[in-house]
């Protein structure tokens, strides 16, 4: 451990300084962004200032638990997933228990990718592999089910009277939003539907990048990006199916009546 | 209050109904009797909790005191689904779904795995005046004429209790008339019980056998609409 802090205090230094150009870069789009009366000068020090410190962070606890087992790989993923499903509730303020819908959904996306991961030997348990991998697709999963969520929200909004038309000709009520059901959905996956799409062709991704750095085959660097994109599309909608479906359930009342009035939190709620 | 003695069968009765959301009073303590084809207004001034009212009928929203009879029977114990095609609703915008003017009559019996029959799809148009229209798109449809489509539609479901949200606000005078005729029209000869909201007098009396009086959720006069409404 000693030895590998002692060698990459050369590499930290230097990544210092280039990280120091890279937020130089960024503080001066945000004074360009001033002169067009855009303020973002607040968020973009605070955002660039975590990012920095949570990734050095991130760095420091690799370093420190690279040779650790494969359960503490498992409990740094779990607490990824429950920080994502923090993060994707805020989406959901109208849902019973959004932090709860939120985690089932990213724990599922994500739990059954790795595994598909790890049981077809595409990534190993050390945690230099799974953490980096696993968090891509956690943070994937976050994504689809943040968006999936808030479309599913703004479709229900938008469509009250249809939805209650429905309901008042006796349809079921996974009838009356099953439109709404399949755009969440849809909109959750086609942000990685056109990353797929594009890959290759309009950018390589960081672990291709990584892996071509390290001396890896750019052939098999190749493959293996198109793996891991892959299983963020497949974690991505598990996510936002899991999202929309569990949302779709608590829309609803068990006598079939829509308590979910999107920007109305709480005015439905009996007393 | 004026109470009266039915002459037909209950067909729908309310007892102590009541609905309260986040502490406001929706709906209060509202005792009402529905006979067998009778057709009874409620009327009542902007925000008094008339809709309110009408969405406790057929459980759009749920009554937090008292109950509701449907045939004597708490509606409680129905499914939803069940309830709201023997007591359906026209609401005040007709909300039609995408597709054609014959699939959305279509829509109730489909939700039951029941297909409409063309031939009755083409009669209920031909009832509501839009014969031919089974194949126009019902986005495309003026307001009178999707109210129509949207009475035609909960006709389908062949209800014994026919709830109207205020039918005709949302239409021009002239379609509004023809709308009100239309309704008036079927609900006679279809002897149909039908409970109306409406903020128009004037359609009362044109319509209700009995007219109930809603102010601040509660219930300040029911009786023969010619006496409810001898002041206006």
């Amino acid at each position: 451990m000693i030895e590998l802090l002692a060698s990459s205090d050369r590499n930290v230094a230097v990544g210092m300084a280039q990280a120091a150009a890279a937020i130089a870069l960024c503080l001066g789009v945000v004074v360009l962004c001033r002169r067009f009366a855009v303020h973002v000068e607040r968020e973009t020090a605070v955002s660039l200032a975590r990012g920095l410190v949570q990734m050095v962070a991130v760095g420091v606890i690799l370093a420190l638990l690279l040779h650790g087992s494969l359960l503490i790989g498992a409990l740094i993923l779990l607490a990824m997933t429950f920080a994502a499903a923090v993060t994707a509730s805020r989406r959901a303020p109208e849902i019973k228990n959004p932090l709860i819908l939120s985690f089932y959904a990213i724990a599922a996306g994500s739990s059954v990718v790795i595994a598909v991961l790890l049981a077809t030997r595409t990534v190993t348990t050390e945690i230099v592999v799974l953490v980096p991998v696993g968090s891509m697709i956690i943070a994937n999963a976050m994504n689809a089910c943040a968006q999936a969520m808030e479309r599913f929200r703004a479709d229900i909004a938008a469509h009250v009277g249809l939805i209650e038309t429905g309901l008042a000709l006796g349809a079921d009520p996974a009838a009356t939003v099953a439109p709404y059901v399949q755009s969440a959905v849809y909109a959750s996956l086609l942000p990685r539907l056109d990353m797929l799409k594009s890959l290759g062709f309009v950018w390589i991704p960081g672990v291709m990048a990584g892996m071509l750095v390290s001396g890896a085959s750019p052939v098999y660097a190749g493959i293996f990006q198109f793996i891991v994109v892959a299983m963020i599309l497949a974690a991505s909608g598990i996510a936002g199916l899991v999202a929309t479906v569990i949302m779709r359930a608590r829309a609803f009342s068990s006598a079939a009546q829509l308590t979910l009035r999107a920007g109305e939190p709480d005015k439905r709620r009996l007393v | 209050m004026k109470s009266e003695q039915p002459t037909q069968p209950i067909a729908l009765e309310t007892a102590h109904l009541s609905r309260a959301v986040v502490g406001k009073v929706l709906t209060d303590d509202i005792n009402v009797q529905v006979q067998v084809g009778e057709v009874v207004a409620v009327v009542g001034p902007s925000g008094s909790g008339k809709s309110s009212f009408l969405r406790l009928l057929n459980r759009l929203d749920e009554p937090t005191g008292g109950s509701v009879r449907l045939n004597g029977e708490d509606y409680r114990r129905l499914a939803p689904q069940e309830l709201r095609r023997r007591v359906s609703m026209v609401m005040q915008t007709a909300y039609l779904f995408p597709g054609t003017v014959a699939e959305n009559v279509a829509y109730g019996p489909r939700q039951r795995g029941q297909r409409l029959l063309a031939e009755q799809t083409d009669a209920l148009l031909h009832r509501v005046g839009l014969s031919g229209y089974q194949e126009r798109n019902a986005n495309n449809l003026s307001g009178g004429e999707a109210q129509r489509v949207s009475i035609a539609r909960t006709l389908a479901n062949a209800p014994e209790i026919l709830l109207l949200d205020e039918p005709t606000s949302a239409l021009d005078e002239d379609s509004a008339r023809g709308v009100e005729d239309l309704v008036l029209d079927i609900i006679r000869e279809r002897r149909m019980t039908c409970v109306i909201v409406t903020h128009n007098n004037a359609q009362a009396r044109r319509i209700a056998h009995r007219t109930m009086i809603i102010q601040d959720g509660k219930l300040v006069a029911i009786g023969p609409t010619d006496e409810v409404l001898r002041d206006d």
